[in-house]
């Protein structure tokens, strides 16, 4: 894939308390929001489960709190079963939230290893990882999460974030794998080397840190993804349904007719934290993304110059397409790639 | 066509990748799986019996490796084997009476969304922080949302409180499915609501990324020399920026199908749609493990199948691999 890599040439900074603050100053208006909101949820997965009402599995059997719309006693009304809807609500928050995480960390740390191992071992090794990731990006990957979770004897928390963060990785892997390439070329990378640096020292303290943008939003990808596909599996009866979470809550709102009885407060409220988590996570990256990519932040300094938009010069060296020297077994391995289609382009 | 080709090789690889996973799935999990349908159904036909064998690997018939033989052959043939939960139907009749459905709502639905998605995010990403670029985040939601959230919202609005769309299934009850005018014209109506979610739901990604792509193309120094020549702003736009845009679209669209199978498969759910997602999820529910098996290969298939017409798409649509074919 022909990406272009914008690769900033001030190196990571070191993280300081006075610039922090300064840098939130600075970071856009969406990300900031993103920010905010992603911070209200990560609270109420803290506090979320020492403050609800009532026992979320409680179910009452007094007809009369069955159904009941929002009240002073019920926030956010009843179940049919009588069953507190803020306090499924306020647990279930903590359970999605905490899969998520869990499953960002652990396919962000794969992504990681296979790219960075793939960029640097370089050759064979390289395109093979490469095609192996290509090959589980094509196979569509919730069919197969279903297969992998319906056979299971037990379908819980721990499975779930198993198969997830095993099928989560190649996007990212992909992406690092390219970035790894593109800095592997440059200067401090060559100066380490000439100091002896041994090469995993070099790939730790030189090549990972001038990667954390990019890592960053691969994990806020990632999360996003655990979270749609952890609560679709949830949704569709592929989780401990005895258990709450925004999912399991979708599930039993489905599977009991919610909508039918027209009870919007028992689904709208998991299905709208969902969206709000979601498009706080997306808000987040294109900040991300502003931040670290160069271009999309100066796009914004573009001037209208006699009806026309002129955009600054771009002061940013692009490191686009960095082909890496292939040996034969190599070079046929790559030639069964998309990408390989526009190799040699830029000589003609 | 070596590229073509070449490509075809890895699709193959990919399908013969899936398959192998379905081969050893039920094999390496714990024996649950198997005992669990033993359990479930014990009146089981002998024919259903053999079935499993080959799906499932049930009674050990030969060893791993011929039954690994067998078991390709079959696929091979599309033989998925007899349903357990509806015997004595075979499972690839069944498959083959949903597939229909879901490839014309969600291969419509989705064509639609990238090309409006894709045109979106020229206009955005030529007028960066303008008016279409501001809507983006709120476009974002959209998509952030889940699939069924939505959809359930637009039943319960549209169908449930207002009536302008009717709930559920593929077409209304008492129609005998065919091509005649009632049931093309009932088919139409009731796929209209389920096609909206998607197109909604994925309009936004495709309009970010490439109003992303194109700020990259819009720095370029032909851009500007097409703007300092005096070009007609749409010319610039569409045959000068957008053009060159549109490669890595395309790849993505590719990559993307995938994410959007799956949120199709969802929605057939809430929407009772008669395609292949509410078949799988009826598989999940009964525990029909071959028919799970068998729905996950085809979907694959499918998919593939889609990335070598992108693949093909992408030969004609960028001269640089025109003349690279040519020069093949």
């Amino acid at each position: 894939m022909s990406l272009v890599l914008p690769v900033s040439t001030t190196p990571a900074a070191p993280p300081e308390a006075a610039r922090s603050l300064g840098r939130w100053r600075r970071m856009p208006a969406n990300a900031k929001a993103g920010a905010i909101i992603l911070g209200i949820f990560v609270l109420v997965a803290v506090i979320g489960p020492e403050v609800s009402p009532y026992d979320p599995s409680y179910q009452n059997p007094s007809p009369a709190e069955s159904l009941r719309p929002p009240s002073a006693a019920h926030l956010l009304g009843t179940t049919v079963s009588g069953q507190d809807v803020l306090s499924q609500l306020l647990v279930g928050i903590r359970l999605t939230l905490e899969l998520a995480l869990v499953v960002g960390v652990v396919a962000t740390v794969l992504s990681v290893v296979v790219g960075v191992t793939a960029a640097t071992l370089g050759g064979f090794w390289d395109e093979s990882l490469l095609l192996l990731s290509n090959v589980f990006l094509v196979i569509p990957a919730l069919p197969l999460l279903v297969v992998l979770l319906g056979e299971l004897p037990q379908k819980g928390q721990t499975p779930t974030i198993l198969v997830l963060a095993g099928l989560g990785w190649p996007w990212g892997a992909r992406v690092i794998r390219a970035q790894t390439l593109a800095i592997r070329g440059r200067d401090f990378i060559a100066a380490a080397r000439e100091t002896g640096e041994r090469t995993w020292r070099i790939l730790a303290f030189e090549v990972v840190p001038n990667e954390v943008g990019l890592i960053a939003a691969n994990f806020v990808n990632t999360v996003l993804y655990a979270i749609g596909a952890s609560v679709a599996l949830a949704f569709i009866g592929l989780a401990n349904l005895s258990s709450w979470s925004l999912g399991t809550m979708l599930y039993w709102a489905q599977s009991q007719d919610a909508l039918q009885l027209g009870a919007w407060w028992w689904y709208v409220p998991p299905g709208l934290a969902v969206a709000l988590i979601g498009t706080s996570l997306v808000l987040l990256n294109t900040g991300i993304d502003q931040l670290t990519n160069p271009r999309l932040r100066d796009a914004g300094g573009a001037k209208r110059v006699a009806g026309r938009r002129v955009l600054p010069a771009d002061p940013t060296p692009v490191l686009a397409d960095i082909e890496p020297r292939r040996g034969p077994v190599a070079a046929f391995l790559h030639s069964f790639s998309r990408s390989s289609l526009l190799d040699g382009n830029e000589q003609r | 066509m070596a590229f073509l080709a070449r490509r075809i090789v890895f699709y193959l690889v990919a399908a013969w990748a899936a398959v192998t996973l379905d081969f050893f799935i039920p094999r390496a999990l714990p024996g649950s799986a198997v005992q669990d349908i033993m359990a479930k159904f014990p009146t089981l036909q002998p024919a259903a019996y053999k079935a499993l064998e080959a799906m499932l690997g049930v009674g050990h018939p030969g060893s791993l490796w011929h039954q690994y033989v067998s078991y390709l052959y079959d696929i091979a043939h599309f033989n998925f084997g007899t349903d357990v939960t509806e015997y004595p139907a075979k499972v690839s009749t069944l498959i083959g009476e949903t597939i229909p459905w879901t490839l014309t709502l969600v291969g419509t639905a989705t064509v639609i969304a990238f090309l409006l998605g894709t045109l979106g995010g020229i206009l955005a990403g030529w007028r960066y922080g303008g008016r279409l670029d501001k809507l983006l985040p709120g476009l974002m939601f959209l998509q952030a949302i889940p699939y069924f959230f939505l959809a359930l919202i637009l039943v319960e609005l549209l169908a449930v409180q207002l009536h302008v769309f009717p709930i559920g299934s593929g077409y209304a009850g008492g129609l005998v499915p065919g091509w005649n005018w009632a049931f093309i014209s009932s088919a139409v109506l009731h796929s209209l609501l389920p096609a909206a979610t998607i197109v909604i739901t994925s309009v936004a990604g495709w309009m970010l990324q490439m109003r992303n792509v194109m700020i990259t193309t819009v720095g370029e120094d032909y851009v500007l020399a097409a703007q300092a020549k005096g070009l007609p702003e749409r010319r610039v736009v569409f045959n000068y920026a957008a053009r060159n845009a549109l490669l890595p679209q395309l790849q993505g669209f590719g990559l993307a199908l995938g994410f959007v199978v799956s949120g199709a498969i969802i929605m057939e759910i809430v929407f009772s749609y008669p395609g292949i997602g509410l078949l799988l999820v009826n598989a999940v529910t009964s525990d029909d493990y071959p028919l799970m098996q068998a729905i996950f290969l085809v979907i694959t298939f499918a998919v593939l199948l889609a990335n070598v017409l992108v693949d093909i798409v992408i030969v004609f649509a960028d001269p640089r691999a025109r003349t690279k074919e040519a020069a093949a």
